[in-house]
C-alpha cells in the first residue's frame, strides 16, 4: 500500500460502548480525494465509526492513522492538528443554537483560524452562499427548515478549509432534488478542493453517484463484510452487500 | 350487528390437528382458553375458519402461538383454511426469525440498586475532577487574557442570572423577614425588649440568610436553566462540533456561565439582605410598636461591616457551587431528551446539596477564626 497517498488508515479497529460490541477489526484504507462511503443497516455502528475516525469517542482496540500519523496514540497537540484539517457535518447538522448562521461559520475562523472580524464575515458570507444560503446569515438555527440546517452546517464544516470532509447522511431528511444538489456539491467540493470526502448514507442514488470507495458494516456479524467501489461491490460483492446495493432485489 | 363470542377448539385425526376458530375475536372481548393438544413430530396442523366472523390481532397473536408451538415440535403447519389478510399477516411475522442478542440486563433488585448507585458515584468521581481540572484552566487562560468566550453571552447571562431574579428574590426574603421578625418578637417580647428584632433580623438575614436563599434560588432557576442547555446541547451534538474543531467548551460555555453566577451571587445576596431587613422593620413598626426610626438606627449598630463580608462570601460560594453543579450535569449529560431531564433535576439536587453542606463547613470556620 502506497503510504504517501493514504488520506486515513484504519488498522483493527474495535468498538464498544461500555460492554456492548459494536463492531470489530474493521480495517480499511481512505486514499486522498476519495469519496469514501460508509454504509450499512440503520443502528450498525456507521455514525459511532465516524465518531471514531473525527477523535470524539476513543476506540476499544485498534488505531486510526490520518496521514501516517495516529490520531488516538499521540498527545493531545497532535491530536487536535488532526482535527483541524477536518471538517464534520454531524448528522442533526449540530449548528450552535445560540449563535446566528454567519457567527456559527465565524468562530472557527476566528478562534482557530485566527482571522479578523472582517476577514472571517467576508469568507463566513461566501461559504454561506456555495451552499445556496445567502440572505440567511442573520437567521438562528431554529428560524430554519431541517435541509437549510444542513447546508449551514455544511458551510461551517468548510469553514477553516479542511484537507477530509465527513458527512453523517448528509441526505436524510432532504428532498430528492435537495439530495440531488447536495450530492453535486459533494463532487464539486472534491473537484474544487481536492478534499477527500467520508460519507456515511445509505441513500443509493447517492452511494453510485459519488462514491468510488466503500467499507460495508453489518449489524449481524458486527463487522465489515466488504470494502470497495461500490458499482463493483453492486456487481460481486458479498450477497448481503449485493442485496443492501439492490434495495433487496437480487437473487 | 352483535358480535359472537369468539371460539377455539380441536378436531383431532392421528396424522392431522385442526384448529377450529369461530366467533368473532376482539382484543376487548373475552377470548376462549382452549387449553392445545399436545403437537407430534410429523404430524399436520392446518386451520378451519369457516365459522369465523370479524377479527383483529388478538387472532393474529393466538394464531401466531399455535403455529409456532406446532412448528417448534415439528408438525407441518398449513395456513391455507386462514383468511387471506390472517394468512399473510402469519407469514409477514414469521419471515424474519427472531434474532438472539444479549439482552441489556436490567436488574431492579435494592442490593443490585444500591450497588449500581455506588458504582455510578464511584465512576463519576473523576469526571468531575476533570471538569473542575477543566474549569481552573479555563479560568487561567481567561487571567491570561485568552479564554474564547462570546462578550455577548456572557452579557446575556447575567442578565438572566441576576435582574431576571429579582422578582422572585424579593418575594421570598420579603417573605423569610417577616418569619424571622414574627418569630423573634415572639419571644423578645416577654422581656420587652422587641427593638432587637432589628439584630435578629439584621445580622441573620446579611449574615446566613440571604445568602442561603439567593443559593438556592439560583440552583433551582438558574443551575436547572444551565443543565438543561448543556444537555440539549449535548443531544444536539453541539458539544461534539466545537470539540470537533478542538474549541474548549469549558471555555465557551461554561466559563461565562460560571462567571455571571459568581458576579451575580454576591449582588443577588446583598439585595436579599435589604429586602429582609425592610420586611423585619415593616412587622416591628406596625405589628410591635417599634419606632421606624430606632429600628433603622438599632440595625446599623447591630451590623458590622464583617456581618456583610461574611454573607457576601458565602453568597459568592454558593453561586460559584451552583454553576458548577448546573454545567456538570449538563456536560455529563446523556444523548436523549430523557437524560436532559435527568441532568436537570441532578443539578438541582446536586446545586442544593452542595450549598447546604458548604454553608455548615463555612459556618464552623467563621466560628473558628472568630469572625
Ligand atoms: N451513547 C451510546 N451509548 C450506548 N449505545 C449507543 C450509544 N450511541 C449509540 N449506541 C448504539 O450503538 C449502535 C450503533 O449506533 P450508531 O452508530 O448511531 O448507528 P448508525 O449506523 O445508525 O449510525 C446502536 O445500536 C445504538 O443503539
Ligand atoms: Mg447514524
Amino acid at each position: 500500500m502506497q503510504a504517501i497517498d493514504a488520506a486515513i488508515e484504519v488498522d483493527a479497529l474495535t468498538m464498544r460502548y461500555g460492554d456492548r460490541l459494536i463492531q470489530r477489526d474493521l480495517s480499511f484504507t481512505v486514499a486522498r480525494g476519495d469519496i469514501f462511503i460508509i454504509m450499512g443497516g440503520s443502528g450498525c455502528g456507521k455514525s459511532t465509526l465516524l465518531r471514531h475516525l473525527i477523535g470524539l469517542q476513543e476506540p476499544a482496540a485498534g488505531r486510526v492513522r490520518f496521514a501516517g500519523r495516529d490520531l488516538w496514540h499521540s498527545d493531545e497537540a497532535t491530536r487536535n492538528a488532526i482535527q483541524r484539517r477536518c471538517g464534520v457535518l454531524f448528522q442533526s447538522g449540530a449548528l450552535w443554537s445560540s449563535l446566528t448562521l454567519i457567527e456559527n461559520i465565524m468562530l472557527p475562523m476566528k478562534r482557530i483560524g485566527g482571522f479578523d472580524d472582517a476577514l472571517a464575515r467576508e469568507l463566513a458570507e461566501v461559504k454561506l452562499a456555495l451552499v445556496g444560503l445567502a440572505g440567511f446569515a442573520e437567521f438562528y438555527p431554529s428560524e430554519i427548515s431541517g435541509g437549510m440546517k444542513k447546508r449551514a452546517a455544511l458551510a461551517r464544516a468548510m469553514a477553516l478549509d479542511p484537507d477530509i470532509l465527513f458527512f453523517d447522511e448528509p441526505s436524510a431528511g432532504l428532498d430528492p432534488l435537495s439530495s440531488a444538489h447536495l450530492d453535486e456539491l459533494i463532487l464539486e467540493l472534491r473537484a474544487s478542493l481536492g478534499a477527500t470526502i467520508v460519507v456515511v448514507t445509505h441513500e443509493l442514488p447517492s452511494i453510485f453517484a459519488i462514491g468510488n470507495n466503500a467499507v460495508f458494516l453489518d449489524a449481524d456479524s458486527r463487522t465489515m463484510i466488504a470494502t470497495g467501489d461500490p458499482k463493483i461491490l453492486a456487481e460481486s460483492g458479498p450477497d448481503t452487500v449485493r442485496a443492501f446495493l439492490s434495495r433487496g432485489k437480487t437473487t | 350487528m352483535t358480535a359472537t363470542a369468539a371460539a377455539l377448539s380441536y378436531r383431532q385425526t392421528p396424522e392431522r390437528t385442526t384448529c377450529l376458530l369461530a366467533g368473532d375475536w376482539r382484543a376487548d372481548a373475552r377470548q376462549p382458553e382452549t387449553a392445545p393438544p399436545s403437537w407430534q413430530a410429523g404430524t399436520a396442523l392446518d386451520f378451519d375458519c369457516s365459522a369465523l366472523g370479524e377479527w383483529d390481532s388478538s387472532l393474529l397473536a393466538r394464531v401466531l402461538q399455535i403455529a409456532g408451538a406446532a412448528g417448534a415440535a415439528g408438525c407441518q403447519v398449513d395456513l391455507a383454511g386462514l383468511p387471506g389478510g390472517l394468512a399473510r399477516l402469519v407469514r409477514l411475522a414469521a419471515a424474519v426469525p427472531r434474532r438472539e442478542q444479549p439482552v441489556p440486563v436490567h436488574e431492579n433488585g435494592v442490593l443490585d440498586h444500591v450497588g449500581r448507585v455506588a458504582l455510578a458515584i464511584w465512576s463519576r468521581i473523576p469526571q468531575t475532577l476533570a471538569f473542575v481540572g477543566e474549569l481552573s484552566r479555563s479560568l487561567a487562560r481567561l487571567a491570561g487574557g485568552k479564554a474564547g468566550f462570546q462578550r455577548a453571552d456572557l452579557l446575556l447571562f447575567l442578565e438572566d442570572a441576576g435582574p431576571r431574579a429579582l422578582p422572585i428574590v424579593s418575594l421570598i426574603s420579603f417573605l423569610v423577614g417577616t418569619i424571622l421578625a414574627y418569630m423573634g418578637a415572639a419571644q423578645l417580647a416577654m422581656f420587652g425588649a422587641q427593638i432587637y428584632i432589628a439584630n435578629l433580623v439584621g445580622v441573620g438575614m446579611v449574615r446566613e440568610i440571604a445568602a442561603l436563599m439567593t443559593g438556592i434560588i439560583l440552583a433551582g432557576r438558574t443551575g436547572a436553566a444551565y443543565a438543561a442547555q448543556l444537555g440539549t446541547m449535548q443531544v444536539n451534538e453541539e458539544i461534539d462540533a466545537l470539540r470537533t474543531f478542538g474549541l474548549p467548551a469549558s471555555d465557551f460555555l461554561v466559563l461565562p456561565r460560571f462567571l455571571a453566577l459568581v458576579a451575580m451571587a454576591p449582588l443577588l445576596t446583598l439585595y436579599a439582605g435589604l429586602v429582609g431587613i425592610v420586611a423585619g422593620m415593616l412587622i416591628a413598626t406596625t405589628v410591635f410598636d417599634v419606632g421606624a426610626y430606632a429600628y433603622y438606627t438599632q440595625t446599623l449598630q447591630a451590623l458590622s461591616l464583617t456581618h456583610i463580608a461574611v454573607g457576601l462570601i458565602k453568597g459568592t460560594v454558593y453561586g460559584a457551587l451552583v454553576a458548577v453543579a448546573g454545567c456538570l450535569c449538563g456536560m455529563r449529560c446523556g444523548r436523549s431528551a430523557q437524560a436532559v431531564g435527568e441532568a436537570t433535576t441532578a443539578a438541582v439536587v446536586l446545586g442544593i446539596l452542595l450549598i447546604t453542606v458548604s454553608a455548615s463547613l463555612l459556618t464552623i470556620l467563621f466560628q473558628r477564626l472568630g469572625i
